[in-house]
């Protein structure tokens, strides 16, 4: 200690720093409280935004908004939601599917099997699963998947057409089940990160408590961390559902765009909101892109509730764990 | 062999069966990623010339060889600016509002979950708002600024999400010894918060503008199309890269289709060099960190 300790009462700053920066303090706390509310106005506007602009065509519509089949905004100006709805839900219903197993084996795979030096870069590897732009699966999904998919949808066809879901006359590469096979592939990276961070968060001593009791590795897994983990898996499964009603480009490009409501999800047929806004709004009129307007609202709607759920689900959880810690 | 009783073979073998599966879904998994790379590459490569990357698709059919993606690659760039420009300062304010001033209020709490909500909106209904908002009601014309301001609000939540998670990690112990030594609050974070964890707020950033960078349906609404380069985003259409492949890729001819896998392969180039390097930021940060 070579300099003793002076306190300089005189000082002005060192009394009340707030006085020479008082301003700065008051314009910055303000302008960030300001960013934050405007996040939340941009939420209202969109929604606000959409009704006014989706009210005028819904007026002039001269079928059922919510039970029309056809989608015809542009001439006989009849148009509803229904079949596009069905779409969306089965779609993305049938990509959760094929992408659930995959997503809980591959986090499952990351947390617990692989080893610790390498789950890093491969759970970066998934992680890039989604860097690849919506676009480029749509096109390798026309080009590629679409001619590769008939043969075994032909066998599947044939072999199990007595199940109404394979069922059907003609079989298609630009069907039902394509989209959603890559829509499984788009959504599986975030299912797989939210899953595989509950996972990593199940307390040590529950699984050393298993083994402990002579668990087999599996054993371990299905008392200890599954159950742990159930409510991280739930929301990931509904993020992941939220993330494959909007997917847009990728299913625009392979759906057919019929208009029916059919659970043969290998025949030529299918189509979502989404596809039917980027396929539909080239040729709009005014009225027809109030239309696809008044359809995004929907989706804006489904989509918002789905994920407010995961969220809850989420935050329920985060709470749980917290007390129990 | 010890004394313990060996686990019986049945549950010896539904381990090794499950732990194949488990490995068997990575697989599974990793299987799309490279066939997609791996036909992007080969097909991309095709068309991947200077002329390509030095034209634009000016007076060119669908049929015709030849033809560029010069003004989507320019549009893409300055509308993902432009993006950049509008949500970075807001999505910083906002988290620093979350972590630094809003600590338990309802505001704050309220905030947070909605940018939670925001991040699963969809990309068309961004697309489809900012054309309700800024071209139906207010009248403005398709641009690339239009297509900016709906890519900025799929890049806000992004933004605010992984800065928030970085200041959240930085040790209240600086904050304090800055007040200590007299530090109004807001020179403190500007001074000891905000670089103390700034490469981990840039990659956050980069990987938000790898996302909005391949995004195609905000665009489609809001950008339009055109065939000719267009230096100014804030006045008539505009062309973006993602809109580029969308658009050759639905023109049935294999030359449209060859230039759609050249227009992917330099869209992938771009997105992969962001999270490359998004990355490596991060990653020397961990490392500066430990030592």
């Amino acid at each position: 200690m070579a300099t003793p300790l002076r306190i300089r009462t005189d000082e002005p700053s060192l009394r009340s720093p707030s006085r020479r920066h008082g301003g700065g303090e008051s314009l910055f706390r303000r302008a960030s409280t300001a960013a934050g509310v405007l996040l939340l106005l941009i939420m209202a506007a969109i929604a606000v935004f959409l009704v006014v602009e989706a009210l005028p065509a819904l007026r002039a519509n001269r079928g059922n908004f919510l039970t029309t089949l056809t989608w015809e905004p542009n001439g006989s100006q009849s148009f509803g939601i229904a079949a596009l709805a069905f779409g969306t839900l089965v779609s993305a219903l049938l990509a959760l599917l094929l992408a659930m197993p995959v997503a809980i084996g591959v986090a499952l795979f990351i947390s617990h099997y692989a080893p610790r030096r390498l789950a890093g870069v491969l759970g970066y590897v998934i992680d890039l699963l989604a860097a690849v732009p919506s676009v480029v699966y749509g096109l390798w999904g026309v080009v590629f998947l679409v001619p590769a998919v008939q043969g075994p949808f032909r066998f599947l066809n044939e072999h199990l057409g007595f199940i109404p879901l394979f069922g059907g006359d003609t079989v298609a590469g630009r069907s039902m089940l394509t989209a959603a096979l890559v829509l499984a592939v788009m959504i599986l990276p975030i299912i797989t990160a939210v899953s595989r961070e509950v996972f990593l968060q199940v307390p040590r001593t529950h699984e050393e408590a298993a083994l402990a009791l002579g668990a087999t590795h599996w054993e371990t897994i299905r008392i200890a961390v599954l159950p742990f983990g159930r409510p991280g898996v739930i929301s990931a499964a509904m993020l992941g559902l939220g993330r494959a009603m909007g997917e847009t480009i990728a299913v625009a490009l392979i759906f057919p765009a019929t208009f029916d409501i059919s659970l043969r999800i290998l025949t030529p047929q299918g189509n979502s909101i989404a596809a039917n806004i980027a396929n539909g709004f080239g040729e709009a009129t005014p009225i027809g892109r109030g239309a696809l307007i008044a359809s995004g609202l929907v989706l804006f709607v489904i989509t918002l509730l789905v994920n407010m759920g995961a969220r809850l689900i989420v935050a329920r959880r985060r709470e749980y764990s917290g007390a129990a810690a | 062999m010890t004394g313990i009783q060996r686990v019986s073979a049945g549950r010896r073998l539904k381990d090794r069966l499950i732990r194949s599966l488990v490995y068997l879904s990575f697989v599974v998994a990793v299987i799309p990623l490279i066939a997609v790379l791996w036909m992007v590459i080969r097909n991309g490569l095709a068309r991947f010339d200077v002329e390509f990357l030095t034209h634009s698709m000016r007076n060119i059919g669908a049929r015709d060889v030849g033809g560029g993606a010069y003004h989507a690659i320019l549009g893409t760039l300055e509308q993902v600016l432009l993006a950049s420009a509008i949500s970075i300062p807001i999505g910083l304010l906002t988290a620093i509002y979350l972590v630094e001033y809003g600590q338990g209020t309802r505001l704050s709490r309220m905030i947070s979950f909605f940018v939670d909500v925001m991040t699963g909106i969809p990309s068309v209904v961004a697309g489809l708002f900012v054309l309700a908002f800024w071209i139906l009601v207010l009248g403005m014309p398709f641009s690339g600024f239009a297509g900016a301001l709906a890519l900025s609000i799929l890049m806000m939540p992004t933004v605010v999400r992984s800065t928030e998670e970085m200041l959240k990690l930085v040790p209240n112990d600086l904050r304090e010894a800055s007040y200590a030594l007299g530090v109004p609050k807001w020179r403190t974070i500007v001074k000891v918060v905000l670089p103390t964890s700034l490469s981990g707020i840039v990659t956050g950033v980069m990987l938000a503008i790898a996302r909005v960078a391949g995004e195609t349906a905000p665009l489609l609404l809001t950008v339009f199309f055109t065939d000719s380069i267009n230096r100014n985003p804030f006045t008539g259409p505009q062309m973006g890269l993602p809109l580029y492949v969308f658009d050759q890729a639905s023109r049935p001819t294999d030359s449209a289709v060859d230039r759609a896998w050249a227009g992917a392969l330099a869209l992938i180039l771009i997105v992969m060099l962001l999270n490359l390097a998004a990355r490596l930021i991060g990653r020397w940060r961990s490392s500066a960190r430990k030592r």
